[in-house]
């Protein structure tokens, strides 16, 4: 019966994308575990760095390093982390629109911004919109290293030492929970240490104290607070990585159960066609007989 | 009992090791440094080598590190690991070429930021998202 072929077709079109979006929701569901243990994983370091900085804060150093120090803001940079791949939702879109916000109240302020983008998403929407980019990384992966990333860090670092940029922000998705990820801004460079946080050990810090410096205080710090800007902007990739997944598990599942209602709906549909066919028939074949 | 010293050795990829120890030996940069509990505060590199957390007598851990920074306060020793082979040149080679591929990409384009396209694009993943959530509201 040559009935309702198109819609058959369709419905066995819209099945092969269900089982795609299915088998990428799982895909997403598995990949956001191990990215969620990966971001737990982080934690115990950015901690213990962000604790020896906030002891640095109390210490009465002898140097002060220029990343320590607020200067006059004429221009900023931004380290925008964004994902590789599409198909997550509006994880990206949500990121983009609170950056431009941003970009656009600076500029009204006569601030402008250098971007530094990881993740191939975001470069290809800064470049489209003639963005000012001067550093970008991608194709970092599922399982990002910090080597991946050095690079544009130091880029970012070296036009602050340079006074290109007289401050630096990271920005990066949040991870909440599976189904909530928030764009967040953080500044990286002057270092804000939290000093309002003070527990029990700080009392006993009080004084005026210092540490020992091997070899010297100047390399060290400097050292230091390359490695806490790092671990920061790591921890911001790391969780954006396992937003990403999350995203992409929660859009994959709503693609999935929307085939299903297009598949119910086309269904019934062709069921009716059928049906109407079928009934004209015997109509016709009783008419036939009738007039016999 | 004698006197310990917490330990926290961490890479920016996991933690090591955490406990407390009687002692902790690591190859500083000026040469192998011992920090025993009460040391004053104290910072420095570390070369590529192994530390050692000596828990008592019977149990020492020895793990290799490939650098790192040491920070002691009295009570408390952290080991900043770093899993990446850090030198000067390799991290100018990693910067040259993220600053490389962001010019090529921007070869032919002129520095300012084109908000209202921006806009439109964004609008239009949204709307796209809203639409879908309608749908897919409507359908139940």
């Amino acid at each position: 019966m040559a009935v309702g072929k198109e819609i058959r077709t369709q419905i066995s079109s819209i099945k092969n994308t269900q089982k795609i979006t299915r088998a990428m929701e799982m895909v997403a569901a598995s990949k956001m575990r191990k990215t969620k243990d990966k971001m737990e994983a982080t934690r115990p370091y950015s901690k213990k760095i962000g604790q020896i900085i906030k002891h640095l804060a109390h210490a009465k150093t002898e140097y002060q390093h220029p990343y320590l120090i607020d200067r006059e803001v004429k221009r900023v940079g931004l380290i925008l982390i964004s994902s590789d791949r599409g198909l997550c939702g509006g994880l990206n879109s949500n990121l983009f629109r609170m950056v431009l916000k941003q970009l656009s109240q600076w500029e009204k302020t006569g601030v402008e911004a250098d971007l530094c983008i990881i993740g191939g998403k975001g470069v290809g929407f800064f470049s489209s919109i003639n963005a000012n980019v001067v550093a970008q990384a991608t194709k970092i992966g599922d399982t990002p290293h910090l080597e991946d990333i050095i690079g544009v860090i130091k880029v970012m670092l070296d036009a602050f030492d340079g006074g290109t940029i007289d401050e630096l922000y990271v920005v990066s998705n949040e991870f909440v929970n599976t189904m909530t990820q928030k764009p967040t801004m953080e500044k990286l460079v002057p270092v804000v240490a939290n000093k309002e946080e003070n527990s029990d050990e700080e009392s006993s810090l009080g004084r005026l104290w210092d540490y020992i410096y091997e070899p010297d205080a100047k390399g060290v710090l400097d050292d230091l607070l390359v490695r806490y800007i790092e671990s920061i902007v790591y921890q911001g990739l790391v969780e954006n990585n396992a937003c990403e997944q999350a995203a992409r598990m929660v859009a994959m599942k709503s693609a999935s159960d929307n085939a299903g209602n297009l598949i119910d709906e086309l269904q019934l549909v062709y069921n009716k066609a059928r049906q109407a066919a079928i009934t004209q028939e015997i109509s016709e074949i009783v008419a036939g007989a009738a007039a016999v | 009992m004698s006197m310990t010293i917490k330990v926290d050795i961490v890479s920016a990829e996991g933690e090591i090791y955490s406990g407390s120890a009687e002692m902790i030996f690591a190859p500083a940069e000026m040469g192998e440094v011992g920090i025993a509990p009460r040391h004053a505060p104290f910072i420095t590199r570390l070369n590529p080598g192994e530390v050692r957390v000596k828990v008592n007598e019977e149990e020492q851990y020895p793990f290799y590190i490939s650098g790192g920074l040491l920070e002691v306060q009295s009570h408390l020793v952290t080991v900043l690991a770093d899993t990446a082979i850090r030198a000067k040149d390799i991290d100018e080679a990693a910067a040259l070429e993220a600053k490389a591929k962001a010019e090529e990409a921007l070869q032919d384009k002129s520095g300012k930021i084109d908000y209202a396209k921006a806009q439109a694009q964004l609008l239009e993943a949204m709307m796209q998202l809203k639409t879908l959530d309608r749908l897919r509201k409507k359908a139940r």
